[in-house]
């Protein structure tokens, strides 16, 4: 059986929430398997992290090196591509780390890729059987993936349960001096943060928030309407910010603000991951779509099929009296 | 700066119903709307961006059959100078690693400074870009969404959790995969299409390429679609029926039940 190891990312000394979810979907490839954590960083945060981590898995290499000390995709392939053995499965998180780190270190690894997996299914020889979904969701695939020369999987964040309960006290190599030159042609230079807006979404009880479906800019004073009529604030997905028909701050999801509400109106949006990794606290979910298929239906409390256009006014005017 | 585009023409998520075929094979492709996928029509208006600025030329490029010729006309009408069909029946079912090893081989045939990918396609892997780096020993960065120009390196922002960006220093050549809403892509018109509708588009085969016809397609895939499958819901949404007048008197009590109206 191939070795498993799982890339854990960090901040501040605390995992990730992500990096259970690893545990969890590494006994799905293999229940007996003894996997490791490779976690990596430089100072006293990467000590902490690495004892986060012993908690979840039975062995943690630890990198402490300057260069780590943020670990932008490109230094930690070139890491990577140095220590993990040849055949290996490797586990990281489908987030915005992942997505830069982990199909190259596939190609230097000359290992098979499989990204954003949502379940795993069966090991069988050296086919591992997953599940993905395609086109935003609205199909979902098996795909078999040949791990006789190793693989990388990236798991997309909330797929996988993390075990209750049994806390493990695994051990902590410092493997630092296995790590050769990791000199890259990219370097990191700072983090800006998200501009703050005129409204705090993240405040509101009450969101009624737009997505494509609203078809147009003149469209947004239908939803404004509405939310004025329920005393709620208007937030959306991702289209309408790229549009600049509404400002980042107005943004909700992985890339934008994560909401708490106790109601949420979800208007022509789609249901995408990376919308719902915005939204917390399972608020009371009521979608409108005009697509009976659309996969914002598989999470939301309440569907209704209909065209946001002609409903958002209709209810308007009804809670309007 | 000599920039390459990748584009693809994927079906569009936001015009179709995506149906299933019933022996799960592939999705139900009659009548399907295609388009440029979404993240690449950013990559390209930012490439014209930059060559307006700094001088060069674009051009784009698709893996795909002859209609996704459509396409690279489409980038052409945008403002890219030149595209590049790369079609092949060896080519059809290959994996991700084997798209990115057929673009490796039109890249090696040019000169390019810069090459931009989409973050992302209608399959939402997210890995050509990153592969097609790493198998040019080129660094890379993913969900790009600022780029200033400099003589050997770019300084760019990343896009990361919470909308934070990530800034860093790249040098060139490198591959970068742009994220939505770096730019405003501009209107392409039919007029625009018509301009450019009698332009020679060369197309590639794997000979002409040098690809070996092992290396890419089913054969060389280590990553294998097994079948599409509509999976067994939780409970799900509870759907409301009726007349609109009637959904919205029922939603209106259960809005006042779970506090979203007073
Ligand atoms: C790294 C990364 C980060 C991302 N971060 C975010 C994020 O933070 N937030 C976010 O939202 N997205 C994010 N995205 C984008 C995400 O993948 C989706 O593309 C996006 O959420 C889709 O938005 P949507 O649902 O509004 O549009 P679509 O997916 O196009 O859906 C529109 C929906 O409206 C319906 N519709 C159309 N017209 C009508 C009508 N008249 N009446 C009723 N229904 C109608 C359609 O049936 C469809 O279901 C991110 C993507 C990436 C790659
Ligand atoms: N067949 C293709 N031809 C050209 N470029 C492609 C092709 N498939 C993917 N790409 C590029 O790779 C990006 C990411 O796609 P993917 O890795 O498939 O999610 C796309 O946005 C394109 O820029």
């Amino acid at each position: 059986m191939a070795q498993i190891f799982a890339y854990i990312t960090h901040k501040g000394g605390a995992v990730d929430d992500t990096a259970a979810e690893l545990a969890a979907a590494a006994q799905k490839i293999d229940a007996a398997a003894q996997v490791t954590a490779i976690v990596v960083g430089a100072g006293a945060d990467l000590d902490a992290a690495c004892q986060g981590a012993a908690k979840l898995f039975a062995q943690v290499w630890k990198f402490d090196n300057a260069a780590l000390a943020y670990p932008n995709g490109e230094v930690v392939r070139k890491l990577l591509s140095q220590v993990v053995p040849a055949g290996s499965i490797l586990l990281v998180p489908h987030d915005t780390f992942g997505m830069d780190m982990a199909p190259g270190l596939s190609i230097k690894l000359d290992a098979a890729y499989a990204a954003d997996v949502v379940a795993i299914e069966s090991l069988s020889g050296t086919e591992l059987k997953v599940v993905r979904q395609e086109f935003a969701g609205m199909a979902h695939t098996h795909i078999a993936v040949d791990i006789a020369k190793g693989a990388v999987l990236t798991l997309r964040p909330g797929s996988f349960q993390p075990e209750k309960g049994a806390e493990l006290a695994g051990t902590v190599s410092d493997k630092s001096g296995d790590a050769g030159d990791l000199g890259t042609k990219r370097r990191y230079l700072e983090t800006v943060e998200a501009e703050m807006g005129d409204v705090d979404i993240t405040k509101a009880d009450v969101l009624v928030s737009v997505g494509r479906g609203i078809e147009d800019q003149d469209n947004i004073g239908v939803a404004e309407e509405l939310a004025e009529a329920m005393g709620a604030v208007v937030s959306c997905s991702r289209p309408i910010v790229d549009a600049k028909w509404l400002e980042k701050s107005r943004q909700v999801g992985t890339s934008g603000k994560t909401v708490k509400p106790k109601v949420y109106l979800a208007m022509g949006i789609s249901g995408s991951f990376q919308h719902l990794g915005g939204i917390k606290g399972s608020p009371f979910i009521v979608a409108v779509n005009k697509n009976p298929k659309a996969p914002i239906f598989q999470v939301a409390d309440i569907g209704i099929v209909e065209n946001i256009l002609e409903f958002m006014p209709a209810l308007t005017e009804k809670i309007s009296g | 700066m000599e920039i390459l585009v990748c584009v693809k023409r994927v079906p569009d998520t936001a015009e179709n119903e995506i149906a299933i075929k019933s022996d799960g094979t592939d999705i139900q492709r009659d009548d399907l709307v295609y388009s440029v996928n979404e993240w690449d029509n950013y990559a390209v208006e930012e490439a014209i961006q930059i060559r307006d600025k700094v001088g060069g030329s674009v051009t784009v490029v698709t893996v795909g059959d002859s209609e996704a010729e459509e396409v690279l006309r489409r980038q052409m009408a945008m403002g890219a100078d030149n595209g590049i069909l790369l079609a092949d029946d060896a080519f059809e079912g290959s994996d991700g690693r084997g798209i990115a090893a057929i673009l490796k081989a039109v890249v090696a045939k040019g000169k390019y400074d810069l090459v931009l990918t989409g973050a992302q396609a209608d399959d939402g892997a997210a890995q050509v870009g990153g592969m097609l780096a790493a198998m040019l020993d080129w660094p890379y960065a993913s969900l790009v969404n600022k780029i200033d120009t400099g003589d050997k390196s770019l300084k760019i922002g990343r896009e990361i959790e919470g909308g934070n960006q990530e800034m860093n220093e790249i040098d060139l050549p490198c591959v970068l995969s742009i994220q939505t809403g770096i730019n405003e892509p501009r209107y392409v018109g039919i007029r625009g299409i018509r301009k450019v509708a009698s332009i020679e588009i060369p197309t590639y085969a794997a000979a002409d390429l040098g690809v070996a016809a092992d290396a890419v397609g089913p054969a060389a895939a280590r990553v294998k679609r097994v079948d599409y499958f509509t999976p067994e819901m939780g409970a799900g949404a509870e759907i409301l029926e009726g007349s609109m007048e009637e959904k919205i008197d029922k939603l209106i009590e259960l809005l006042k039940a779970k506090g979203g109206l007073k």
